[in-house]
């Protein structure tokens, strides 16, 4: 479980020095593997704090992140992290940041207290200083009493908080999370989300949460960054991007559905179909405040509504508008 | 600070700077290979051929009857090429698992995403490696030599063979590098140490087939550029003034290990990346 006590939540003298300025920024960023373009065309800013990186399997989420740390090189477009250029300055950034990997990973013969100390070491900490920290971040992520085993024995959830663990040993101050609740079960994942959260909130570290589960963004995240196809489909803050003018309704209808969809995607609204026939209708502009104009199409169609509900936006809605999901 | 007050805090003391990494690699790796039994009763027999040598000098600066047992400047040749014995399976104890073991775990992304370069993870490694080699090859020469001095009471051989001092240097240095680098470039290849353990073998043992069987058909001597061993052999034979044991140009027994050595260093640098892509 996340350890917070009151000590911990105060602001700390060095959160003034943190970073806070856009942590990272692309522009025209482009990468191409063989003849799949995995980037195209990136442009974006991403402000400090907890900025989640959405978007669908391949949508160019892990690419991006690798290229931040130097491990993929563009075939155009420059980025800066914690405004220091990627190109010339690769290490320099490696030292402030901390990475944690989609894939399991681990220094192989190692225990967890040796092997988040180790990690502190390569990032720069005295031997003295990364043992002790290495003790502190595995009591903070809940490996306290695991912190003797081996790697190798930790189940799923254990090995991703051990790769948390030694993103943080160094006190950086932007972190890359890549699928960071992947393979967890629901208890795991809940608790890994709070650690992220409280890191971001209460611990004032900057993050970029990349993950395809819109929930974790949501809980974790305050910004997102929706990529699709190697694209930025949209970004903002989530509350601004779900508040955008305009309503989501719950509409449930009979006659003919197919066809009462294209005619609302006709008129503009994005429209989503959820299971039991219950489709997601957002309604732009100030007229959407009022599900009249649903009735008017309704009854232009000759097909009856059988259901209709104001629903709060999710990011879900934010997510399917952006990439055009159906 | 008391167990419940531990959580994540800010760190506010000094930070190593950039590119000292492969040091606390290297450290690490050495710990833990010494840290293992087996390892150290490879590197009591590995010491073994030196303890021999160093009685026979003994002997041979006591008893005047033992005189035909005193070292020559060959001598020094003969005990390293003894020594390769040991290069060989040290490489093999030591290197396989080198970068293979970091490669099943998907260690590289970590070790990379750390301040440090592809460059300095294949130093931090070569390192390990390179100092477990030179102390079966360099220290104990150097040693066999520093003890003959002393048995003896005088620095007459020493000063009469002075060149033995930058021969065993190179020589221990191309026995090393080439082990060093040739095993790491085949660990950087695969995710087993095993396999890469019999991949190195097989690599000497077929060169060393090879080129023997040329041998035996052609009755030339030419072909030992095939074998690196024998390459090695004849680079050594030259350094410690040594009539050439093969027809072969030393010149090319040179190239044919700065080859190897060259193109290990290539493998690894191709390799040894953050991210593998495959298209």
């Amino acid at each position: 479980m996340t350890q917070t006590t009151p000590a911990a939540d105060q602001a700390h003298p060095l959160d003034a020095q943190r970073f806070a300025g856009p942590v990272v920024q692309c522009q025209n960023l482009s990468v191409r593997f063989g003849k799949s373009w995995a980037l195209k065309d990136v442009t974006a800013s991403f402000p400090a704090g907890a900025v989640g990186l959405l978007g669908p399997n391949g949508a160019g989420k892990s690419t991006l992140l690798k290229s931040l740390l130097g491990f993929i090189v563009p075939d155009q477009g420059s980025m800066k992290v914690i405004d220091l250029d990627v190109a010339t300055s690769p290490l320099e950034i490696r030292e402030r940041i901390g990475y944690m990997p989609e894939s399991d990973s681990h220094i192989p013969g190692m225990n967890a207290v040796s092997f988040v100390a180790y990690c502190g070491q390569l990032s720069g900490l005295p031997a003295t200083d990364a043992m002790q920290r290495a003790h502190e971040v595995l009591y903070y992520v809940g490996l306290g009493e695991a912190r003797y085993r081996n790697i190798e024995t930790y189940s799923t959830g254990m090995k991703q908080r051990i790769k948390l663990a030694q993103a943080i040993v160094h006190d950086p101050d932007l972190l890359f999370l890549d699928e960071p609740t992947n393979g967890m079960d629901p208890k795991g994942r809940d608790e890994m989300l709070e650690l992220i959260h409280d890191l971001a909130h209460h611990k004032n570290v900057n993050l970029i949460l990349s993950s395809h589960l819109l929930p974790d963004v949501e809980f974790t995240c305050d910004h997102v960054v929706v990529m699709d196809k190697g694209t930025v489909a949209t970004y903002g803050p989530i509350d601004a991007l779900k508040g955008t003018t305009g309503r989501v309704y719950e509409l449930r209808i009979k006659g003919d559905e197919t066809q009462f969809i294209s005619v609302l995607r006709n008129e503009g609204f994005d429209v989503k179909d959820s299971d039991e026939d219950v489709m997601r209708v957002f309604v732009p502009g100030t007229s959407g405040d009022n599900p009249k104009v649903l009735f008017e199409l309704a009854a232009r169609e000759r097909v009856q509504v059988r259901h209709v509900r104001p629903s709060v936006p999710t990011l879900e809605d934010v997510f399917a508008r952006a990439v055009g999901e159906k | 600070m008391p167990i419940h007050d531990q959580g994540y805090r800010r760190y506010g003391g000094t930070r190593a700077g950039i590119g000292r990494a492969w040091q606390v690699m290297t450290r690490a790796g050495v710990m833990s290979i010494i840290s293992k039994r087996q390892f150290l009763g490879l590197m009591l027999f590995a010491w073994a051929p030196f303890v021999v040598r160093a009685v026979q000098i003994y002997v041979s600066a006591t008893f005047q009857q033992a005189s035909f047992l005193a070292p020559k400047g060959e001598t020094f040749r003969e005990f390293l090429d003894q020594q390769g014995a040991f290069v060989f399976f040290v490489t093999i104890y030591v290197g396989a698992g080198l970068i293979a073991n970091d490669r099943r775990a998907n260690a590289l992304q970590l070790y990379l995403s750390k301040p440090m370069t592809s460059a300095e993870y294949i130093a931090g490694k070569l390192a390990i490696l390179f100092m477990f080699l030179v102390s079966v090859t360099f220290l104990p020469a150097m040693m066999l030599l520093l003890t003959q001095a002393i048995f003896a009471g005088s620095l007459t051989f020493v000063s009469n063979n002075l060149y033995l001092l930058p021969a065993i240097t190179l020589f221990s240095l191309a026995q090393v590098l080439l082990a060093s680098t040739t095993m790491l470039a085949l660990s950087s290849l695969s995710k087993s140490s095993r396999f890469v353990a019999v991949m190195f073998a097989g690599l000497f043992f077929f060169t060393t087939a090879l080129f023997n069987a040329l041998r035996g058909i052609t009755g030339r001597t030419s072909f030992a550029w095939l074998s690196p061993t024998a390459s090695l052999e004849q680079l050594g034979d030259v350094i410690f003034r040594l009539p050439p044991r093969y027809q072969l140009s030393p010149s090319l027994a040179g190239l044919t290990v700065l080859l190897l050595i060259g193109g290990s260093l290539y493998i690894l640098s191709r390799r040894v990346r953050g991210v593998e892509i495959v298209t």
